[in-house]
């Protein structure tokens, strides 16, 4: 019974969908208010209806009701029940449903906190989104029905594959769709901008928070796969530069861009078609990515389905969507006028780097993800890009966005002179260049040329936000959130990037073999190896390691490396052991049994490893302080604006109106 | 007397202990140079089996006969090119991770770079047109510091 | 229309025509570098005949295929059906390179299943399936009469394999002068 309901909402969510799509785009269009004020209530009701469906399928997989062909592939009755909730989304169909509901969830908020915009806008930014879910909802629909049941019931289940069973899994998913879906509505601004023909600050203001909120969303979710990938998979690495990979940073890279370009649409009245295009091309490679993990276009660990029927609907929607969307930019693009000018020493100036830095990285990785697809139709043989190429190009591209970031913050809007950033900032950068140089001769081993740049662009970025909080000329607790934002996260930036360098470098790796009782000594640390036992888990047998780490004398921790199998069907799992550290992680991972009471045992240290995710923490607290500016909830005081607003959205010819 | 039989039992001791230590590495080098062959080219070279990892990280059969074969050419004195053109002959151009330069990924290797100059060219070319038609006066710092007590009273 | 703004949309119509025959293309086979070229010499000894050795020279002058399997691999056995009848019908002359496998349950497993092949190399190490380019199991090369390898199928041969790809080619190869 609750499959059906499950079923039937999400029929019911496909056809809201298509009203919310409809009649309030088209009440904008014709000054028609009762269609107008169809879309608030549309975009509640797909929010419940999909909550509704989405509920549904989490009981049938609380009940392990295997009648459901998705929740019998995914799940079984061992499975702790924590699993069971996050085997929802853990494959294709139950992941699309998510999608969706994600969808209606972002579409519900901007209904509710939208009080500054004026209703002809709403309108047509939800209807857009609308538009969105119902391709999706179609999509689920047609192709990958998560409530689809089988006959005869099977009396278990298969399994969540083994990888999945994990919390920080379990989590990484849902970030990630609040911020690939979060950037939808930016892309939905940005249509009701060009079809109201109102380019003006007004929608670039009204963009931001959502647009910041969804890029945080995005930083955390792609930060957590990647320390998943770190702790869970055993090799140590956090980074492969794999196609699935590369379709999550290519929308946070375009993203970053989008936050600091809107920044300079609302405040300058400058880029204003250039951050247009910006919104669309987050959103499609959002879609892109899709299109790449589900088609089975490219290979991939982490791809979903490969399916070429499903690819071939999901290429048609992005046709559509993307097509459409840039249909309307060519036509509307002569009529957006940016008034505002600045010189070539300027923080828009600053800025524009950033935003070529940006776009160019993000052209190189889809450019290295796509490339063996198109030697391979071009009939030229295989060929595979890898991490050799995509660390290659990072690094000079890396240099020059790090560059700017310094001396962006300094910079004055308009116009400015290369004497007046230099007297501010010389200092700084001479301190970065000695910090970059003396930590690697100080700290480490050896020195790496690689290390000490990346510590000297960190120092630069961290310090030179430092200074600029300090040069605003207030007390740091009464400057406002943005500041504070936008410091916090150029910080988290730079931390991420010297735990990058540092460990890039200085990771120190031994494959050995230990009998029990054996000791073996690496990077100071001493490893005792106790020999392996038998464990048993809910749902695996475990062959659990004991190893015994000390430093001069005094025990540092000790570590149970295990080798999991989850039973038939399944590759066997390494839990590796992990003493983390500020400042460095031992890592321990057993590798296969060699006779005799000896395993090979692979031993890790990392230096500074969790600088990488500790600093893109801190970038997505930087980007939420951001969001919750003072300036975004202030709008309840605009009333009167909102009618001026209104009443010059009538004029759909194009002609520019400010308000 | 003692002194030297003291020293002899230490150095023994220290001899040992590192033996045992080098004993437990699963592979050694015969030097240097080879252990920087053997662990670039190990973590260039793709698996082709599960497509998606080194050889160095993957499981698979495959992956440990090849690391072998390249660990015996390494210690043999070949070098990494020689390698690579050994496996390349064997499993074309999709067992490099770094991809070969040649003509037809020549977009690929000067793409990026070439963009970002022509992208930095064409901006800086925008920015100087669009900013010669209005000459701009600038704040003093006195006037920005007024602004800025007058926007702080208004908070 | 300012022609500059159609640009993104030329960049992605292109990127679509890509992705769309994408589609229809296989990201996992890696082809083998081998063909056209010469098929590697080996010598390696036969299973069946104790102390002869075995080698490509031994089967120039005629079409046939080189088929790489083992004991251990439940592909062969699928296929095993399929290449016995062909080779049956087409009197096609086969050199089977058991890979990485004991001998003992290679006969085991030809006793089970049957033995279609003209000669049996062992390749225990696996050294000359890394220099045949193999990266999984079963794989079936076909060569000419002038020990040109021609085409290459990896995975388990099918009915299809052989009615759409191999028998044509096989038939045609004989064509060719030796």
């Amino acid at each position: 019974m609750i499959p059906e309901i499950g079923h039937f909402a999400l029929v019911l969510a496909l056809v809201v969908a298509v009203v919310q799509s409809i009649f309030p785009m088209i009440g904008a269009a014709t000054n028609n208010a009762q269609w107008i004020a169809m879309a608030k209530p549309t975009a509640r009701a797909q929010f419940v209806l999909l909550t509704v469906s989405f509920a549904c399928l989490m009981a049938a997989f609380l009940e392990s009701d295997f009648s459901v062909l998705y929740v019998a592939n995914n799940s079984n009755t061992f499975m702790p029940t924590i699993y069971k909730v996050s085997a929802v989304w853990g494959a294709h169909e139950g992941s699309l449903l998510l999608w969706v509901l994600i969808l209606s969830v972002w579409a519900w908020l901007v209904s509710v906190f939208s009080k500054g915009i004026s209703a002809v806008m709403l309108a047509r930014v939800l209807s857009v989104m609308g538009m969105i879910g119902v391709g999706f909802l179609l999509f689920t629909l047609l192709t990958s029905n998560p409530f689809e049941r089988q006959f005869p019931i099977p009396l278990q289940g298969r399994t969540l594959n083994p990888l999945l069973q994990d919390p920080g899994l379990a989590i990484h998913p849902p970030m990630l769709y609040m911020g690939y879906v979060g950037f939808s509505v930016a892309f939905a601004f940005a249509i009701a901008a060009m079809l109201g023909g109102k380019l003006d600050a007004a929608w670039a203001r009204w963009a931001r928070p959502w647009t910041n909120v969804a890029w945080v969303f995005l930083t955390i979710g792609i930060a957590l796969g990647s320390w998943w990938a770190y702790y869970e998979l055993g090799w140590g690495g956090w980074w492969f530069w794999d196609p699935v990979e590369n379709a999550s940073l290519m929308p946070w890279l375009v993203g970053t861009a989008l936050i600091h370009s809107l920044a300079v649409a609302e405040k300058r009245a400058a880029f204003k078609s250039w951050t247009i295009l910006l919104a669309i091309f987050a959103f499609s490679l959002s879609l892109l990515g899709t299109f790449l993990v589900r088609s089975g276009v490219l290979t991939s660990v982490h791809a979903f389905a490969s399916d070429p029927e499903r690819g071939l609907f999901i290429l048609i929607f992005l046709v559509l969507v993307v097509g459409s969307s840039l249909i309307l930019y060519a036509i509307r693009a002569p009529k957006i006028r940016s008034t505002g000018t600045f010189t070539v020493i300027s923080r828009e100036m600053g800025l524009l780097i950033n935003n070529v830095a940006l776009i160019a990285m993000t052209a190189t990785v889809l450019l290295g993800t796509l490339y063996p697809l198109f030697i391979d139709a071009l009939g030229l043989g295989k060929i595979s890009v890898g991490p050799p190429y995509f660390n290659t190009i990072a690094l000079p591209l890396g240099l020059v966005l790090f560059s700017a970031m310094g001396f962006g913050l300094f910079l004055r809007w308009k116009k400015d002179t290369k004497e007046r950033v230099f007297a501010k900032v010389r200092w700084v950068l001479l301190f970065a260049l000695l910090i970059g140089f003396l930590v690697p001769i100080l700290f480490m081993e050896f020195f790496d040329w690689k290390a000490a740049l990346g510590v000297a662009l960190a120092s630069w970025v961290s310090l030179t936000a430092l200074l600029w909080v300090q040069e605003q000329g207030r007390s740091p607790f009464k400057l406002p959130l943005s500041v504070w934002g936008a410091a916090i996260a150029h910080i988290g930036m730079a931390v991420t990037v010297a735990g990058i360098s540092l460990t890039s470098a200085y990771s120190t790796e031994k494959d050995v073999r230990l009998e029990q009782g054996q000791e073996y000594q690496m990077s100071g640390y001493s490893f005792l190896f106790n020999g392996v036992k038998e464990a048993k888990g809910p749902n695996y047998i475990a062959q659990r390691g004991e190893v015994v780490i000390t430093r001069d004398g005094q025990e540092v921790a000790t570590l149970y490396p295990e080798k999991r199998n989850y039973g038939p069907g399944t590759m066997p799992m390494t839990e590796a052991g992990i003493d983390g550290g500020f400042f460095r992680d031992l890592f321990i991972a057993l590798g296969e049994p060699l006779g005799k009471d000896a395993w090979s045992v692979r031993l890790y240290h990392k230096p500074v490893v969790n600088w990488i995710w500790i600093g893109s923490a801190l970038m997505g607290l930087g980007g939420l302080l951001a969001a919750f500016d003072k300036r975004y909830r202030r709008v309840r005081r605009r009333i009167t604006e909102s009618k001026v607003v209104e009443q010059s959205d009538t004029d759909v010819k194009g002609n520019e109106v400010t308000a | 007397m003692s002194r030297l039989l003291i020293m002899l039992v230490v150095s023994v001791s220290l001899l040992s202990s590192a033996a045992i230590w080098a004993e437990a590495e699963r592979i050694t080098f015969k030097n240097a140079q080879s252990e920087e062959n053997y662990t670039a080219l190990v973590n260039e070279l793709r698996c082709l089996v599960c497509q998606n990892q080194t050889i160095a990280d993957s499981d698979a059969d495959l992956a440990k006969d090849l690391r072998a074969k390249v660990y015996n050419m390494v210690e043999a004195g070949q070098s990494q090119t020689e390698v690579i053109d050994y496996m390349t002959a064997r499993y074309g151009d999709f067992v490099l991770y770094r991809p070969a330069f040649k003509m037809k990924t020549l977009l690929l290797w000067l793409g990026p770079i070439v963009f970002l100059l022509l992208a930095i060219f064409f901006v800086i070319r925008w920015v100087r047109a669009q900013s010669s038609s209005a000459p701009v006066a600038m704040l003093s710092d006195d006037q920005r510091d007024s602004v800025r007590e007058l926007l702080n009273k208004t908070q | 229309m300012k022609k500059s703004a159609l640009i993104p949309l030329g960049i992605f119509a292109v990127l679509v025509v890509f992705l769309a025959i994408g589609l229809g293309l296989k990201p996992r086979e890696v082809p083998s570098p081998f063909i056209g070229k010469p098929v590697p010499q080996f010598s390696l000894p036969k299973l069946m005949a104790e102390g002869k050795m075995v080698s490509p020279d031994d089967l120039k002058g005629q079409v046939w295929m080189l088929n790489v399997f083992a004991s251990w691999c439940v592909s062969c056995r699928a296929e095993h059906d399929v290449l016995t009848r062909l080779i049956r019908s087409e009197k096609l002359p086969v050199l089977g390179l058991n890979y990485k496998d004991e001998s003992k349950d290679a006969k085991e497993w030809l006793a089970e299943l049957g033995n279609p092949y003209q000669h049996i190399a062992v390749d225990l190490e696996g050294q000359v399936g890394i220099d045949l380019g193999v990266y999984g199991v079963p794989e079936t090369f076909v060569i000419d009469k002038k020990g040109i390898i021609r085409h290459k199928a990896t995975g388990p041969v099918f009915d299809a394999t052989v009615r759409d790809d191999l028998l044509p080619l096989i038939l045609k190869l004989r064509e060719e002068k030796g």
